[in-house]
């Protein structure tokens, strides 16, 4: 009594959701009604003892993919109005595909009704005295592992797929290589010098460092400039010092 | 009694008592869980921190409550009412309904459900909702900007955090919570899973958007990201949840890798005192979030998602191969 009382609450909700997915205007709403869905498709799998389905159907349907979806989603700017204006093109396509897949879930619920064979099978979907957690990973990795290594292949194949034609290599970026910043030690790049009072760089004879590879600094040199003292190249040295120390 | 308490009507007043049971006293703890963050923060500034309101400023918690309820809420003009009530409201709820399966001793949980660990890992996942609806109903640019660093963010660390569950569910053969701490008897599983737990440590700090990870507030970019519009008790949860999850995590790890309510005393009067075990281990764990709060600057973007990527995924598949490889080698399967 309960128990189909809270069936037929989470069905509701899934079949109202479910439309809304479809026939809501902004995507963003669609994309929640989506998430709602799957929320009470989790708690139907609940009601009929598969706690393990019901589990994962929430990390990986909402707490992974549809985040992403909702990323995409909220960040693309997509106009929709343009999207929409391809509906009559694309219908005879749309309705073909809606068609077969209505004529397949016929199909399945005839089997319901004409199929009593199968009977045996459907109504334990739970095999007693295991759990179904045990007895869904004893089908997967011990009758069906070249399937199940199959499938994880096929996705390795579309991951890879995707990376290749996303990946480009910016030549222009910066990259932070961490080891190199590791392996870094002061007296690859400090050098502790006593400097009299009204001497230059140049006078105590110090090479200046390397410069970095990319940009110079404007203001350090201005800066130096600021202090100059009598000596023209000390001030320059101690441009370049200031660049260099700077790091 | 008894008999009553088999009664539908009894069994729903007992639900409700156990359910407060649990959820005050976390409600609690996490009230004086900002009372201690800003305590040890100040210490370890020297500084003296909220000592004005009661003895030692113990009663800080409830005046800021207090501040919090009698302020106006302010709802920007461009938001999306619904969704932006909607997404605190989302982060508090799923922040305490984890609390279900949490066994703080033995049988002391409300649901002992046989896949307890993968329903933490899901309510954990879906803290990111309310971050995304909160950043996308604001319409605002900051708010939007942390909501799509936190969804990255969490959804990037939610995968080592599966692998290194996996590392543990392999030594305990079940997704019982209960299982999983009754399997730590003889040693805990800090011990020889120590970098998952440090990798499971960690990425716990990403997933609760905590420093030295927290972009998603990152205020001196993005002012407080996906908080920025938000006043008064709508904020109030936004700041619950994140104190609850900090809560909720801290369990997570006292019960994968700490023993949970396991004396590490192993005679007589202190193997009684499960629950204090307990609370003094999350306790620990909590003050490590400050220390590093504390310690560490805020990471770049890059970096995270670097540390994500290319170090704790490898890391925690590596040693996932390790321990099934071990657990094969020396026959020490749980369920062989």
């Amino acid at each position: 009594m309960i128990v189909a009382f809270f069936f037929y609450v989470f069905a509701a909700i899934l079949l109202v959701s479910a439309a809304a997915v479809v026939s809501s205007r902004n995507p963003v709403h669609s994309v929640l009604f989506l998430i709602l869905a799957f929320f009470n498709a989790a708690a139907l799998f609940l009601i009929a003892g598969a706690e393990f389905l019901a589990m994962i159907l929430l990390i990986v349907y909402v707490g992974a993919v549809a985040v992403l979806f909702l990323f995409v989603v909220m960040m693309l700017d997509v106009n929709f109005a343009e999207l929409r204006g391809g509906f009559q093109r694309y219908l005879p396509i749309g309705a073909t595909v809606g068609v077969v897949l209505l004529v397949e879930l016929a199909l399945v619920l005839g089997g319901w009704k004409f199929a009593p064979d199968a009977m045996s099978l459907r109504f334990a979907p739970v095999p007693e005295a295991t759990h179904n957690t045990a007895a869904l990973g004893d089908l997967i990795y011990t009758q069906y592992v070249f399937l199940f290594q199959a499938a994880g292949l096929v996705l390795l194949v579309a991951m890879i797929g995707a990376i290749v034609l996303t990946l480009r290599d910016r030549q222009t970026s910066r990259h932070q290589s961490i080891e190199r910043q590791h392996a870094r030690r002061p007296a690859d790049t400090l050098a502790m010098v006593s400097v009299p009072l009204g001497v230059g760089m140049a006078e105590v004879s110090v090479p200046p460092p390397p410069a970095p590879p990319a940009r110079r600094l404007a203001h350090a040199d201005g800066h130096a400039d600021g202090h100059a003292d009598p000596h023209d190249a000390g001030a320059a040295h101690g441009g370049g010092h200031h660049d260099g120390g700077g790091h | 009694m008894s008999g009553f308490l088999a009664t539908p009507v009894g069994t729903v007043i007992l639900t409700v008592a156990e359910a407060l049971a649990i959820v005050v006293p976390v409600l609690l703890m996490m009230a004086y869980l900002t009372y201690a963050e800003r305590k040890v923060l100040a210490a370890m500034q020297l500084r003296r921190g909220p000592n004005v309101v009661g003895p030692f400023g113990l009663w800080q918690p409830f005046a800021d409550a207090l501040k919090m309820l009698t302020k106006e809420t302010v709802i920007p003009s461009g938001a999306n009412r619904f969704l932006f009530f909607l997404a605190p409201m989302l982060t508090f709820g799923l922040a305490v309904i984890a609390w279900a399966v949490i066994p703080v001793n033995e049988g002391w949980a409300i649901a002992n459900i046989n896949v307890g660990v993968l329903y933490l890992f899901a309510i954990s996942s879906l803290g990111v909702y309310g971050i995304i609806i909160a950043g996308w109903a604001s319409n605002s640019k900051y708010a939007f900007l942390g909501a799509l660093r936190s969804a990255a963010q969490m959804v990037s660390y939610e995968v080592s955090i599966g692998f290194v569950i996996v590392t543990v569910l392999l030594c305990v053969g079940s997704l019982n919570l209960t299982d999983v701490v009754l399997a730590q008897r003889h040693v805990w599983f800090c011990i020889p899973l120590f970098p998952m737990f440090i990798v499971f440590f960690i990425s716990g700090l990403a997933e609760t958007n905590r420093a030295p990870f927290d972009l998603a507030e990152g205020e001196s970019e993005i002012v407080a990201g996906f908080m920025v519009e938000y006043s008064a008790m709508a904020f109030a949860l936004f700041f619950l949840g994140e104190y609850t999850n900090m809560i909720l995590i801290s369990a997570m790890t006292t019960i994968l890798f700490l023993g949970g309510w396991l004396s590490p005393i192993p005679f007589a009067p202190f193997t009684h005192l499960g629950p204090l075990w307990f609370i003094l281990k999350v306790s620990v764990l909590l003050f490590c979030f400050f220390w590093v709060r504390a310690t560490f600057p805020r990471y770049r973007y890059d970096q995270l998602m670097r540390l994500g990527w290319k170090v704790f995924l490898p890391l925690s598949l590596i040693w996932l191969v390790l321990t099934a490889g071990a657990l094969e080698l020396f026959g020490w399967l749980p369920h062989a």
